[in-house]
């Protein structure tokens, strides 16, 4: 099949999908839906999407809220720091350790991340206020918990409504002890996804660690002329461990992680750093701005999925050091390629040809393409779940191929997409995983990794190329069709 | 480095020495009391197992920690989700409805469909009316359900919207399009700062079943109505339903959502199973309605009771011997049948493999925690085996439910060791199990940590099992259920007695081939 009959393939699913809606929906859809060429320079965004709109109500849209972006993402995993689901009990509850953000430490004692801490609304928070109630959870956090380092405050839907100020009751707190106290006005009804809590998360590092002062324990770190921090990277399923190895081996010293495995100390020291390293653009592009405009630290956007866009982005970053860290890039490069040839000399031949559809959040709609294609595969559709103009202009970089893209794609949608361009491999997230599985395609979750990984760097690059060889090629896909069944020919 | 001939994913990766001394490295940076003083962080584990921090970690007025319960509109999804061709729908913001998709996919490994209106900052000012009439037309367009179910997220309950006013404003927009004068759009108010997920539960079956039965009183037939209630087990479902076919009652089981969570490869559908609509709509002539969860059902019951008058209705708790017997009887009693040859078999075959295995749970200790109803169950289950319930935790016990328990458990000779704790959360339960510890835990996922922390062996019993493949198939209700109940807990107890008996040279001489 040659990629012209592809490419009006897709065209045809697009506009096929777009009439079962009644005509204000139809409208509005029709403009998060496209065809990216890379080569068509009349598209401004990949496909000529649009982005960051509000979602049509009354579909299975896959996004979530900007509690989400904020508690889920940015703050949750900050290790050392204890993060109240502020509200009633379900946010807390159905976010609690689902996304694989690893670290070490002694859980409940001087880390916290797998746990739920949740100021349990009941009908009298509501109407007489939950301040109050928000003053004692932070007295007994600290009799119960007394190695954290601090408390976050993560607002649900209720707390915008009702009037609280947990501002002022954090605020009150913090001074009587010393303490950092983050509160975040994140509630769900907030923007129209994730993205605006990454935002609204992202600026109360700026208000409460970096233009506060910030208590830490142990001793001072010297600066060096070495030293960069890893910014938005979750560390799934160890994501950031896998890349942090690398960095250390080119001679760079990595002083801090946001927010995977990351600590409170960590964040308020990133302001020395010589370079900021982003990896989550859209979660974490705020405060790598702040940090560029406030204390003059250049950041750059790196890719670690796949070895292609390894080897890019190694080399994007020695550029900004001496000659020696240049040096030390070219081996580590040279140390890894023999192994990275081996994965794909196994693996490729199993997977050439494959072709993935692709609903991811954050970066991963467009930074994991490379990955497949350093495998032999192609990606035929690609979309985000919350992104901004600013991404789908970046997705039409990383595109090979006309490829479908779909901006807030729901559940009707992809599955429409999905039976008509009929990918070999659905990577998407849970929601969605047993929808495609139920028709006997292969499916990886790209959130989590599928409770694998990591997938980041070249060992993580190992681990994802024997995954995707695993999914496609499992004898389970072939049981679907009983031996009794008969082919279409038969029938 | 990863060895191209042996490739292995995070758990053995970074126990690799270039890792492990990445992870070692890394602790100069970060200013925790692990990273700074691990001595400290020893002590206060130390005393995080004390009397001295059981009773402070008791004394808690305002944060819980760990909790063993979730919201009101999750249990909403699941009553719609139990109704033929039936979309559920949650008015309020769509991040909620991310969340209730993801918890019951993670644990029933299975698909769950369900819609929100995707209301924001604007809708909070000026109500959801906009939201609530596009979003009923857009759903009904796409994915053509018989049947919407409203129910609400807190956001909507706080800003007080009028979902009666709205889905008749809805229809009237809509003009017949797609949302047609007969439509049944059902509705209910779950705010998800009033009770737990099985309140929510109950408000939408209560609704459901008021607003589709309306008009439809007739004549009373034969039929009885069972109501499964927070049901996450689908084979207690088919367990329930199989007594029933015995006793050859016309039966109609309101709310069965165990094909829609249960679906077989080959294609996939949105919907699969449930009671059909015209069958929930004469659910008020039935001669009497069984609910088989009474703390989820409390206000559906009360309606039936009531406004239904379907006076011999019951509610019954059919997990365990004596549970099972009592759902039985009812039946005979409702159908004037004896009870069927097959049924006695089934059940001297339960008797029989509890006769044969009691040794090994009699006089342990159990904590155990879930919902009500799922305690009321299972503690009876482990009292006709002889076990000691020591810890009963109920973090949403409703009123009424620790007295209840209380009765049950004193009826244990170990009474006095059985503690009942109602309203608490899993991070007290982590003190107790410290304090006054247990041989083994039943419980949910959550239970992992604990297993963690205290060194107690964890039956996977429960709500949500995010971490163990397919128990969600299994019965836990019937004598087949009980069975299974059975089955596990003593292969647990065999399991934990070789782990501790498997040193060689040591203990090995109890490492018995025949148990």
């Amino acid at each position: 099949m040659g990629p012209e009959t592809l490419e009006s393939k897709q065209r045809a699913a697009v506009e096929e999908v777009l009439k079962a809606y009644p005509d204000k929906a139809a409208k509005n859809r029709a403009k998060h839906l496209g065809v990216g060429g890379p080569e068509d320079e009349s598209q401004k965004t990949c496909g000529n999407v649009r982005s960051n709109k509000k979602t049509v109500p009354g579909v299975m849209s896959q996004r979530g809220c900007a509690y989400a972006g904020s508690k889920g993402v940015v703050w949750g995993p900050v290790k050392d720091m204890i993060h109240i689901s502020h509200g009633p009990i379900g946010c807390g509850q159905y976010s609690r350790a689902g996304r694989r953000n690893y670290y070490i430490g002694t859980t409940g004692v001087d880390t916290f991340v797998t746990m739920n801490f949740s100021s349990d609304f009941q009908e009298k928070d509501i109407v007489f206020g939950g301040d109050k109630k928000l003053a004692v959870c932070f007295e007994e956090i600290d009799a119960l918990f007394p190695l954290n380092n601090g408390i976050t405050v993560q607002s649900e839907c209720p707390i915008g409504l009702i009037g609280d100020d947990i501002n002022a009751t954090s605020k009150v707190y913090a001074k009587k002890t010393g303490k950092t106290i983050v509160p975040v006005n994140c509630e769900g009804f907030r923007g129209v996804s994730q993205s605006l809590g990454h935002h609204i998360a992202n600026d109360t590092v700026r208000d409460y660690i970096f233009d506060a002062e910030v208590e830490t324990l142990g001793e001072e770190i010297e600066a060096t002329d070495y030293d960069v921090a890893i910014i938005g990277d979750y560390n799934i399923g160890g994501d950031a461990w896998s890349s942090r190895i690398l960095l250390e081996e080119m001679g760079l010293r990595v002083v801090a992680q946001w927010s995977g495995d990351a600590t409170l100390k960590e964040m308020a020291q990133t302001p020395k750093v010589k370079l900021n390293l982003l990896h989550c653009y859209r979660s974490m592009n705020y405060i790598s701005r702040h940090m560029e405009k406030e204390f003059g630290i250049p950041w750059m956007e790196y890719n670690f999925f796949g070895p292609t866009q390894t080897i890019k982005s190694l080399r994007k970053i020695a550029s900004f050091f001496d000659e020696s860290i240049q040096q030390k890039c070219e081996e580590v490069i040279a140390k890894y390629q023999p192994m990275v040839d081996g994965v794909i000399n196994k693996y490729k031949p199993r997977l050439e040809g494959k072709q993935v559809m692709l609903f991811v959040g954050g970066l991963r709609p467009r930074h994991v393409i490379g990955a497949y294609e350093d495998l032999g595969m192609e990606v035929i559709g690609t979309g985000y779940e919350f992104a901004h103009d600013d991404d789908y202009k970046r997705t039409k970089d990383e595109i090979m191929r006309s490829t479908v893209i779909y901006d807030d794609v729901n559940e009707y949608e992809l599955e429409a997409f999905v039976k008509k361009l009929q990918p070999d491999l659905v990577a998407s997230g849970i929601k969605e995983k047993y929808v495609f599985q139920k028709m006997g395609l292969p499916y990886r979750q790209m959130h989590s990794w599928d409770y694998s990984g990591p997938y980041h760097g070249y060992d993580g690059f190992a681990i994802f190329a024997k995954d995707m060889d695993l999914a496609i090629n499992s004898p389970v896909w072939a049981h679907t069709k009983a031996p009794w069944d008969k082919t279409e020919a038969e029938a | 480095m990863q060895e191209v001939e042996n490739i292995v994913n995070g758990q053995k990766l970074f126990q690799k020495p270039e890792y492990q001394k990445v992870l070692a490295d890394k602790k100069m940076f970060e200013g925790g009391m692990g990273a700074v003083n691990p001595e400290k962080v020893a002590e206060v584990a130390e005393w995080t197992k004390s009397w001295d921090y059981r009773e402070k970690n008791l004394a808690r007025e305002a944060i819980t920690v760990n909790p063993a319960k979730a919201c009101q509109p999750l249990g909403a999804v699941m009553v719609a989700l139990g109704f033929e061709n039936t979309m559920p729908y949650v008015h309020g913001s769509h991040g909620c409805v991310a969340y209730f998709r993801s918890y019951f996919t993670r644990h029933f490994k299975e698909p769950t469909p369900c819609v929100s209106d995707s209301m924001t900052e604007d809708a909070a000012v000026f109500g959801g009316l906009v939201n609530m009439k596009d979003g009923l037309k857009n759903c009904a367009a796409l994915y053509k359900p018989d049947m919407i179910m409203v129910s609400t997220t807190c956001m909507a309950e706080v800003i007080g919207d009028d979902l009666y006013a709205f889905a008749i404003a809805a229809k009237e927009e809509d003009g017949g399009e797609f949302l047609p004068e007969e439509f049944p759009i059902t509705y209910a108010h779950t705010p998800s700062f009033v009770g737990s997920h099985i309140t929510g539960y109950d408000n939408m079956m209560q609704g459901a079943l008021q607003q589709l039965t309306e008009g439809h009183q007739g004549e009373q037939t034969d039929t009885i109505n069972i109501i499964p209630g927070f049901e996450t087990y689908i084979g207690s479902i088919r367990s329930i339903k199989h007594i029933a076919e015995e006793f050859g009652a016309h039966y109609v089981m309101l709310g069965d959502h165990s094909d829609q969570w249960d679906m077989p490869a080959g294609e996939y559908t949105m919907f699969a199973g449930g009671t059909k609509i015209e069958d929930a709509r004469n659910a008020i002539n039935a001669k009497a309605t069984l609910s088989l969860q009474k703390y989820a059902t409390a206000k559906t019951m009360k309606m039936i009771t009531k406004r239904w008058k379907q006076k011999e209705s019951a509610e019954l708790n059919p997990i365990g011997l004596r549970g099972t017997d009592e759902f039985v009887m009812k039946l005979a009693e409702l159908t004037g049948k004896e009870v069927p040859e097959s049924l006695k078999v089934e059940r001297g075959r339960l008797v029989d493999a509890m006769q044969d295995s009691y040794p090994y749970m009699h006089g342990k200790k159990f904590a155990i925690w879930g919902d009500p109803d799922f305690l009321i169950g299972v503690v009876g289950f482990l009292l006709e085996m002889g076990a000691e319930p020591t810890h009963v935790l109920c973090h949403n016990a409703p009123r009424g439910w620790e007295d209840e328990m209380r009765a049950l458990l004193d009826t244990s000779p170990a009474a006095a060791d059985c503690h009942v704790w109602a309203g608490k959360d899993l991070w007290h339960m982590r003190s107790l199990l410290f304090t006054e510890p247990v041989d083994f835990m039943i419980g949910n996922s959550y239970g992992k940590e604990l297993m963690r922390d205290t060194g107690t062996p964890l039956i996977y019993i429960g709500f949500p099992i995010f971490d163990r493949h397919h128990l969600h198939r299994y019965s836990i209700s019937g004598y087949d259920g009980a069975l299974n109940l059975l089955t596990w807990i003593t292969n647990k107890v065999l399991d934990q007695l070789d782990e501790e008996t498997k040193d060689i040279a040591s203990t090995d001489y109890f490492f018995d081939l025949v148990r």
